[in-house]
């Protein structure tokens, strides 16, 4: 808007200033016309009265007129008092801007001949006049422009602004409050209101896919702890399984082997030799039985009991577990190569079975070599630290090395080698339940080296 | 028999283990003075001189020490643990548990309601003869009951 008015001020300006000019030419012309008898006769009466005629013109502060010659021959002032300004000799022809005046000078001719020159000068207060009504014009249209302006937002905010503010506020206190039921408010059918439907049909979306996912969290949790309720009740038929089967199915066992013996105390010289191994038999068999409900209860419950994690001293875990398992009188055919081996972390018990486990297959197996070598250490690999036991003994057949670590798998005849097969087993589950690996390599007749790592992530 | 002077207690309801450790203590001739009951119920009545034992025995004469087995019908082994340490008459009276399983979830329950050892019959018939004549020389020669 000021734009406007400051380039409209501009063309007024122009349009004036060319208007004035105008205007004032035609009037030095008429003036100059009407003159030519006062000056062709010297009458400076005359010349007197015409110039006095320009008070009709108010803008018309000074004029005079100059003889052929140049002298000054006759005067004309609006205001009296101020006489001072009329140039002594006419200037160029034309008409010329001076600060707050025109001056111009307009040729008295008479047939081609000059007579003299009138001088004319004019204010520039028409101007004036015009730009002050200009101005208050243009006050006035801003003032209202801004009223209106003012108005006009006031209708405007009440029909876009106040709704889309209430649909925020809507959208806030959902987002706070987490209640999609929540519906905001329509005000009309224009564009607004269009999009307050849009939101609220997402809402509606949102809260029928809440109500959805909601009612199927409910189904899961439902099922999840139906799910937990049945395996409790599976595990603890499980728990007390294996407390029966550790305690009724050894009872008659101790009760075969008990009196397998008695007989053999108390009745053995009236058995011939076929007579006493067939109680060995029955005692060795039963025996056997005894040793396979152990390790299969050991399994089970490594398969139920959870990890718990502590600092594990393998030095002197290891040595332990060798001192319990090897009678000292056996210790001196083995040679022992124990490395100083790294502090575990792994459950105590359990990581003490594997030792067990590893320990005593490697004595068993090394056992029918003149000189039976066991090796015991550690290494790094990928950042993880492996524990190994190697041993000339036996070895294995590569073919069936994965049935080694499977339940009641044996590479050995029990002549050979006594055993319940489940110890490996045992170890793989312990150790996988630690989160590592557990492997195994050999060959027959020259040894076999089990080893294995456990995870780092104390979490599992 | 004189119930008073009964110095082993044995608790066991399977005739054939109850047979074994007899024959084991009577080997080392500690079975002169020893008394079998085959279930918990026998047991609580032999301990508190009641039901068939009363009037025949003193409950302040303790014997030296209890074998109880934990599985037995009618009143279990723990619930004769429990109710002997319950009793100020009779809490002084060692008792040691004999079961056949180191799977016991009952072994902590057992230490927690006071019983004085927890051992584990082996299959294998020495180690069982070694453990019943260890305890026996045990409780019969060396521990000092109180007077």
């Amino acid at each position: 808007m000021l734009v406007t008015c400051i380039s409209f001020f501009a063309y007024e300006f122009y349009v004036f200033r060319k208007t004035t000019t105008e205007k004032l030419s035609t009037i030095g012309k008429i003036i100059s016309t009407n003159s030519t008898a006062a000056l062709a006769f010297d009458d400076s009466e005359n010349a007197k009265e015409i110039l006095a005629a320009l008070k009709a013109e108010p803008h018309i502060v000074a004029a005079a007129l100059y003889n052929k010659d140049g002298e000054l021959f006759s005067k004309y002032s609006a205001d009296r008092r101020d006489t001072n300004f009329f140039p002594k000799k006419p200037q160029q022809d034309g008409y010329r801007y001076i600060r707050s005046h025109i001056d111009g000078f307009e040729p008295i001719l008479q047939d081609e001949r000059r007579l003299g020159t009138l001088y004319l000068r004019s204010d520039l207060g028409g101007m004036y006049d015009r730009f002050r009504v200009f101005g208050v014009v243009a006050i006035l249209v801003i003032f209202l422009s801004f009223i209106l302006a003012y108005l006009l937002s006031m209708i405007l905010q009440k029909s876009i602004s106040k709704p889309i503010l209430t649909l925020s506020e809507t959208a806030k206190v959902i987002s706070n409050q987490k209640d999609y039921s929540v519906r905001a408010v329509k005000s009309g059918n224009d564009e607004v209101g269009g999009l307050t439907n849009a939101f609220n049909n997402m809402l509606e979306e949102i809260e029928k896919q809440n109500k959805t996912l909601s009612e199927f969290n409910k189904n899961l949790e439902q099922k999840v702890s139906d799910r937990t309720e049945q395996l409790e009740t599976v595990n603890k038929e499980l728990e007390s399984f294996s407390y029966s089967i550790s305690h009724d199915l050894r009872a008659p066992l101790r009760g075969v082997v008990g009196f397998a013996a008695i007989l053999e105390e108390d009745y053995g010289n009236k058995l011939d030799d076929e007579g006493k191994r067939i109680i060995s038999v029955i005692k060795n068999n039963t025996l056997k039985m005894g040793r396979l409900i152990d390790d299969l209860l050991t399994f089970s419950r490594m398969s139920r009991q959870d990890i718990m994690r502590t600092n594990i001293a393998t030095n002197k875990m290891v040595r332990d577990v060798i001192e319990d398992l090897v009678p000292g009188d056996k210790k001196p055919a083995i040679h022992w190569d124990i490395q100083n081996l790294p502090d575990l972390k792994g459950d105590i018990n359990a990581i003490r079975q594997v030792w067990v486990n590893l320990i005593s297959n490697a004595v068993k197996y090394s056992a029918t070599k003149k000189q039976p070598q066991i090796e015991i250490g550690s290494f790094k690999s990928n950042g993880q630290t492996v524990l190994y036991i190697k041993d000339n003994g036996v070895g294995f057949d590569e073919k069936y090395k994965n049935k080694l670590f499977q339940v009641f798998q044996r590479l050995h005849s029990e002549q050979d080698f006594e055993g319940t097969g489940i110890g490996l087993a045992i170890i793989k589950k312990i150790i996988s339940k630690h989160g590592g690996h557990v492997w195994a390599e050999g060959e027959k007749d020259k040894g076999a080296c089990f080893s294995f790592s456990l995870s780092d992530n104390e979490n599992i | 028999m004189n119930y008073d002077s009964v110095e082993i207690l044995l608790v066991e309801d399977n005739i054939n283990d109850a047979e074994l450790t007899i024959r084991e203590l009577k080997k080392h001739h500690m079975a002169n003075n020893l008394f079998h009951v085959k279930d918990g119920e026998e047991a609580l009545e032999f301990i508190f001189a009641t039901g068939r034992y009363a009037n025949s025995r003193n409950v302040m004469s303790s014997p030296k020490v209890v074998l109880l087995d934990i599985q037995m019908p009618k009143v279990n082994g723990i619930e004769v643990l429990e109710k002997v340490k319950a009793d100020e008459r009779t809490r002084a009276t060692p008792i040691v548990i004999l079961t056949s399983s180191k799977e016991d979830p009952d072994i902590k329950t057992c230490y927690a309601l006071g019983a004085n050892s927890y051992i584990v019959k082996p299959v294998n018939f020495e180690g069982f003869a070694e453990s019943i004549r260890n305890l026996g020389f045990y409780w019969l020669l060396i521990n000092q009951p109180p007077k």
